[in-house]
């Protein structure tokens, strides 16, 4: 019985590691191709393997393009859509999940169903709602839309969250004298700040990566990483090791980050399903 | 001072009225018990008094002042959570002082409260410790000792002892009996054990679908039950009931007897049965009696040395002062035969 169990574990293990390998091969390759010269970085697989690593690409990167004014734009677009977002957010999922009306469950699938629409189908009336207020290539018009796009998940994940503080402790609150914001400030947010320390992560990557406005509606300004990274795409043909030295710069930060708050992020990404 | 009133109350929740209409009176210092079984609309009443719920209509008084529009903070009453409902993130000194913060109380003064509850309770070396690290009984007590310390008009207590166990529920019922005592506050408790009720009360409402079925004290609603749902719900075990010839002796739809008022013998009496399960709890032995008179097993109170056993052949007499008697509708009928 014990053999085929560590059998079987090993088998699991192989499986595991196997699938593991395949999900992040995209990302290890982007990552050693960015220490490979241009030349070598086109060769067969082997070839690049076995070829020497040099640090050129990442210079070469840096030289052509302010990394760090993209850095920033990323930072500040990310961080200021989730801020804001959490600001109308809250009280949102405070009011949806503690005083429902009769329509809460619908404006909560009506939220969601925004997120259903193609982004390309809104382009043209966005594009051109921010050239008239003069909002294109401005890091704060890209803060509205990021917050915008990302309110529902926001707000959803928030609710979920919500949802699971029993409603007698904030009852016993009231009873206990305590007035709406000092029921909120006392009592909900120090509850609450598990599920909205993870929304808070899920959403700056989910703007850090967030690629389609922020290539469309930005120029030289107010680009973030990801404009950084197209920039090394079409225009000057198949340069495979600086595309993937600007790559791994812009992701690097995020992933990091990722990285540190691991147990937060799983518990958002699983919606507030496990307590 | 602490007397609640209510006034034709009546609540609905959509299409579903919860409670038809209520009229209750509750005096300062009263222990008052709301009981029922569940989905009788005790916790609804019992929320609609501390202004967690509103009244459809009605109005609501607290020291015969209106407080139907109040919200719960400003209605000097504290309540006691069947889950307690502790701040999980706070260590108990800081839950039973939350309270007193909310009042803005001065320190020293807070310090001095909690400390004399804590000492009331037997929290004192719990104090800086986090709910989740306290067992159930604990627990309970912070929940009290946040009531107490803001000493409102009033105490609600919601079903507080259904998450404890067997033991300890007898415990804190003879601790929270003793808090009544001690602090001669008015208490209004909701429960569907009727022996808490027994127990604890005043005062008993039994309710039944948001209608009260009666009140007073609780020896009066033991020996003169109103009707048949108040004669069933309170006592344990529950009344016996006979309808049909034994019933119609006594010119009545159905008479009810409790089980310490039958006799046994094995040689002669009224009613003859057959011994079913035989319980013996120590001090009493009951015995379920299948009887041809009785749709239902007849339960009868026998000492506890007695020695009937399982498929003996024994005679009941019941006592004809005992006997309730009720017409087809399930009132209790006063009058003699």
């Amino acid at each position: 019985m014990r053999a085929i169990s560590n059998n079987r574990k090993a088998l699991n293990t192989a499986i595991a590691l196997t699938l593991g390998l395949l999900m992040s091969f995209p990302i290890l390759w982007i990552l050693i191709l960015s220490f490979k010269s241009e030349l070598d970085a086109i060769g067969n697989p082997l070839q690049v393997l076995l070829s020497g690593w040099t640090l050129d690409s990442f210079s070469v990167v840096q030289g052509r393009s302010d990394y760090l004014k993209h850095f920033s734009n990323s930072v500040i677009i990310s961080l200021g859509s989730t801020f804001l977002g959490l600001l109308v957010a809250i009280p949102s999922a405070w009011a949806m999940a503690f005083v429902p009306g009769k329509q809460t469950k619908n404006i909560l699938m009506w939220m969601l169903s925004t997120k259903m629409l193609p982004p390309v189908g809104v382009l043209i009336p966005i594009y051109l709602l921010f050239r008239d207020f003069d909002l294109l290539d401005t890091r704060i018009g890209l803060v509205i839309i990021l917050t915008l796009i990302n309110l529902p998940i926001i707000i959803w994940m928030l609710y979920s969250y919500f949802k699971e503080i029993p409603g007698e402790i904030l009852e016993a609150s009231r009873m206990d004298g305590a007035g709406f914001m000092q029921e909120i400030v006392y009592v909900l947010t120090p509850m609450a700040i598990p599920g909205i320390a993870s929304t808070l992560i899920l959403n700056i990557i989910l703007s850090w990566n967030e690629a389609f406005w922020t290539i469309n509606l930005t120029a030289a300004k107010a680009a973030p990483l990801t404009a950084f990274i197209a920039s090394y795409s079409s225009p000057e043909g198949l340069f495979y090791a600086k595309l993937s030295a600007a790559s791994i710069m812009a992701i690097a930060p995020i992933l990091i980050m990722g990285w540190f708050s691991q147990k937060q992020l799983v518990r958002g990404l699983t919606f507030g399903a496990v307590k | 001072m602490g007397s609640i009133t209510l006034k034709n109350v009546t609540k609905s929740f959509g299409d579903v009225e919860v409670i038809p209409l209520i009229n209750i009176e509750i005096s300062d210092g009263e222990f008052v018990v709301f009981v029922g079984p569940s989905g009788c609309g005790k916790s609804t009443l019992l929320r609609i008094i501390a202004g967690l719920e509103d009244a459809s209509s009605g109005v609501v008084e607290i020291n015969n002042q209106d407080a139907t529009k109040l919200p719960p903070a400003d209605r000097s009453l504290a309540m006691v959570f069947q889950s307690y409902a502790l701040y999980p993130h706070m260590s108990v000194r800081k839950n039973i002082a939350f309270p007193l913060k909310m009042a803005k109380m001065d320190k020293a003064e807070q310090d001095k409260r909690i400390e004399s509850a804590a000492e009331v309770l037997n929290l004192t070396d719990y104090l800086e410790r986090r709910p989740g690290q306290l067992s159930g009984g604990q627990r309970q007590r912070v929940a009290i000792g946040r009531a107490i310390v803001r000493e409102p008009s009033a105490f609600l207590f919601d079903e507080p002892l259904s998450n404890l166990d067997a033991a300890l529920r007898v415990e804190m019922r003879l601790e929270i009996s003793e808090l009544h005592k001690k602090l001669a506050t008015t208490m209004i408790y909701v429960t569907h054990d009727q022996i808490e009720a027994m127990t604890m009360a005043d005062k008993i409402v039994v309710l039944k679908a948001g209608v009260i079925e009666q009140v007073g004290s609780p020896m009066e609603v033991y020996s003169q039950p109103n009707n048949k749902f108040v004669a069933g719900f309170i006592g344990s075990p529950k009344m016996n009931f006979l309808e049909g010839s034994e019933a119609d002796k006594y010119n009545a739809h159905t008479i009810g007897v409790r089980p310490e008022h039958i006799s046994i013998s094995s040689t002669k009496g009224q009613l003859l049965g057959i011994v079913g399960v035989v319980e013996h709890l120590g001090s009493d032995t009951y015995l379920h009696v299948s009887c041809e008179n009785s749709k239902e097993q007849m339960i009868v109170r026998a000492d506890a040395n007695n020695d009937f056993k399982y498929g003996d052949t024994i005679h009941l007499t019941l006592d004809v002062k005992n006997i309730h008697r009720f017409n087809n509708q399930g009132h209790c009928i006063y009058e003699t035969p």
